[in-house]
């Protein structure tokens, strides 16, 4: 229930031309990050999906009914905002009860459905309050709520966790992932952080200035990115990008190699320099170091090291581990 | 370096205010030769005490009801009870203010000893009950109106402002012409509108039509004011709040109902407050316009307070108008804050 598919669809401000044009499937009951820099156009999808936005031109289908001309509220689906965009002067309830509410349910079931929604969510004992007496992730939880209340095919959230700490960021994670698991919708995620989008997502569309980069699982993105842009974007810290003759050596114009790949060496290689800064995480630490005839160069190394800041590094990695890009995209061929 | 500051605030605004409250314990003029004698509450029971006398029609020596040539009742002179009459002391010096029939052919006359004044106080009444609603409703809808992102919108919003920056007695002086009897504005219009079967009246010389007439005029001199209060308020209101009532199927009344006018409820407290002290202190439309009149029909409390203190030199007169009304405005606007209350 609930695929999404967007067929070349474009989008203007003005003379600002934001979606060029855009095709995309979201497969019924998957977890869809669209993620990338701030600017790219994701949000500007996603008010598409929503009905917020008339997009210029294409047409947006859902489970096979055209709504690229439907209102919001016709196209079943629901929106999570960066802001909650709760009502102060409502209560929990109120606010979790508002769909039910404007399409003149009778009380009792909306106070029925309410129930149901924040037992699924653990507001039962917070049903009373207003907005502004509960925590952040109350009140996202609350958002969330809201969205459940009228069975939607489709989720949009727009950057829900960004006004969070970390550490409730890292929990919200965690409870979206298994409230999928629980009520099975398709979900599309916008977000500007590509942890959340690694941890989250069963697919990943990258974008860029409005154009897709790639759409894959995860680990597909992680293992073969298929441009520069994706290589650098996934994954931290950062993808090393190597050019020149070390590049020539592999046949390509920029090398990529990722800081877990990037060994330790004792004898002196292709990539020779000195440390400049050490960040020590316990599980593993990570080496920045100062290559000659590079930029800096990034290395994981598990468990703790002893080294210090200033000492000579010798680098190395294996030929089996290298992404390969020209003219900014992947090269697959053998070499 | 607050002193100067303060002084100022001390002779201009606290000074007076304690004078008015003392004056109006007095019987002080602007000029006289006797002595100013302290009077206690006298003004305030001259100004605000009302009698009532209940008659009844005159009877001939059957028991009927005396008839006169159009075949209504006889009732006996007020005047009968209130002029020296040694029976009804409680009478003396007092005025009819107002009739009102009872059962039984019996009449209740109202009477008072400053009809002038209670008549004024009743019209700022009447005036503050008119004008708040419709003003702050009419100034709600323009913010409305121009709270949306059209081409040109700053245009209308500059039309609908421009009579405030006008200042009340030049507006005023502007529509005693378009209210005016034989050739005005008003008058024309609805004659032409009406293809002559609209007959000219007098809208300012009668007693009927002349505080409608100040009411509207006030209304459409102040809204723009207002427009501008509601139209801050309406654009701290977040778009996504109207966003998701949009994705949840709110119709346009029902987006008011549920989001707009629930966030609007400090705006609207501070557009009451400021609207209901504005209407009761009426006074440049009436000095320009009627001074009061026909027949006392356009008396307002501060138009009163001036006329006492200055035209008729009673200061102490005035002062009480003046005292009675701060007690009005602040217990109104203390009934409003407990209205309007945060409930939990």
């Amino acid at each position: 229930m609930g695929q999404v598919i967007l067929k070349s669809v474009q989008k203007k401000f003005g003379d600002l031309e934001v979606i060029p044009n855009l095709s995309l499937i979201i497969p019924k009951g998957s977890f869809t990050v669209l993620v990338g820099p701030s600017g790219c156009g994701k949000s500007t999808i996603l008010r598409l999906i929503a009905g917020l936005e008339d997009a210029t031109g294409g047409e947006i289908i859902i489970d096979d009914i055209d709504v690229t001309h439907l209102e919001p509220s016709k196209r079943k689906i629901a929106m999570v905002f960066q802001s909650y965009a709760l009502y102060p002067h409502m209560t929990v309830a109120e606010n979790i009860g508002f769909g039910l509410t404007l399409a003149k349910v009778s009380k009792k079931d909306i106070q029925k459905r309410v129930s149901e929604v924040a037992k699924i969510l653990q507001l039962e004992k917070l049903l009373q309050r207003k907005p502004k007496q509960l925590s952040g992730g109350q009140r996202q939880r609350v958002a969330i709520g809201r969205a459940i209340t009228r069975n939607p095919k489709v989720f949009l959230f727009d950057e829900p966790l960004s006004n969070l700490d970390a550490s409730l960021r890292g929990q919200m994670r965690v409870e979206l992932t298994e409230l999928h698991a629980q009520i099975k919708a398709t979900m599309v995620y916008v977000t500007h952080d590509q942890v959340e989008a690694m941890t989250m997502a069963d697919q990943i569309v990258v974008l860029n200035q409005g154009v897709i980069e790639q759409v894959g699982t995860p680990m597909d993105l992680y293992d073969f990115p298929d441009s520069l842009f994706v290589a650098r974007f996934i994954g931290s810290p950062k993808m090393n990008i190597m050019e020149g003759e070390i590049a020539e050596k592999y046949f390509c114009q920029k090398l990529g190699v990722r800081p877990e790949h990037m060994e330790i060496s004792k004898e002196e290689g292709l990539l020779n320099g000195s440390i400049r800064h050490i960040e020590k995480l316990g599980a593993d630490t990570l080496v920045y170091s100062e290559i000659k005839g590079y930029d800096t160069i990034t290395a994981r190394v598990v468990g703790n090291l002893e080294m210090k800041i200033g000492d000579t590094i010798h680098l190395r990695f294996d030929k089996k581990h290298v992404h390969r890009f020209s003219n900014g995209n992947r090269l697959n061929t053998q070499f | 370096m607050a002193l100067p500051a303060c002084l100022l605030v001390f002779t201009f605004l606290i000074l007076p205010f304690f004078m008015a409250f003392g004056l109006s314990l007095t019987n002080q003029r602007l000029v006289s030769p006797n002595p100013t004698e302290f009077v206690g509450l006298d003004n305030f029971k001259k100004m605000l005490g009302v009698s009532f006398l209940i008659i009844e029609p005159e009877m001939d020596e059957a028991g009927h009801i005396k008839l006169d040539n159009e075949g209504n009742p006889i009732y006996p002179r007020v005047r009968n009870f209130t002029r020296n009459q040694e029976d009804f002391p409680q009478f003396y010096k007092k005025r009819e203010w107002f009739q009102l029939g009872l059962q039984d052919g019996k009449v209740l006359v109202v009477l008072s000893q400053d009809v002038v004044f209670l008549k004024a106080l009743a019209n700022t009444m009447l005036f503050a009950l008119v004008v708040c609603p419709v003003q702050a409703g009419l100034a709600l809808f323009l913010a409305l109106l121009i709270n949306q992102p059209l081409r040109g919108i700053n245009i209308f919003r500059t039309i609908y402002f421009a009579p405030v920056v006008i200042s009340m007695v030049v507006v005023s002086m502007l529509w005693r012409f378009i209210y005016d009897g034989q050739n005005g504005l008003l008058n024309t219009l609805m004659q032409m509108f009406s293809f002559g079967l609209f007959e000219p009246i007098d809208w300012l010389g009668n007693t009927s039509t002349a505080l409608p007439a100040i009411m509207a005029m006030s209304v459409w001199q102040g809204v723009g004011f207002h427009m501008v209060i509601w139209l801050s308020g309406l654009q701290t209101i977040p778009l996504s709040h109207y966003e998701v009532a949009r994705i949840e199927g709110a119709t346009r009344w029902q987006t008011f109902r549920y989001v707009t006018w629930p966030s609007l409820r400090n705006t609207a407290i501070l557009v009451m407050v400021i609207i209901t002290m504005q209407a009761f202190t009426l006074y440049p439309q009436i000095q320009v316009m009627t001074r009061g009149g026909p027949l006392d029909s356009t008396q307002s409390l501060v138009f009163q307070a001036v006329i006492r203190g200055y035209e008729k030199q009673d200061i102490s007169g005035g002062s009480a108008i003046s005292v009675i009304l701060f007690l009005l405005v602040l217990s109104i606007s203390l009934f409003q804050r407990y209205l309007t209350r945060e409930k939990n």
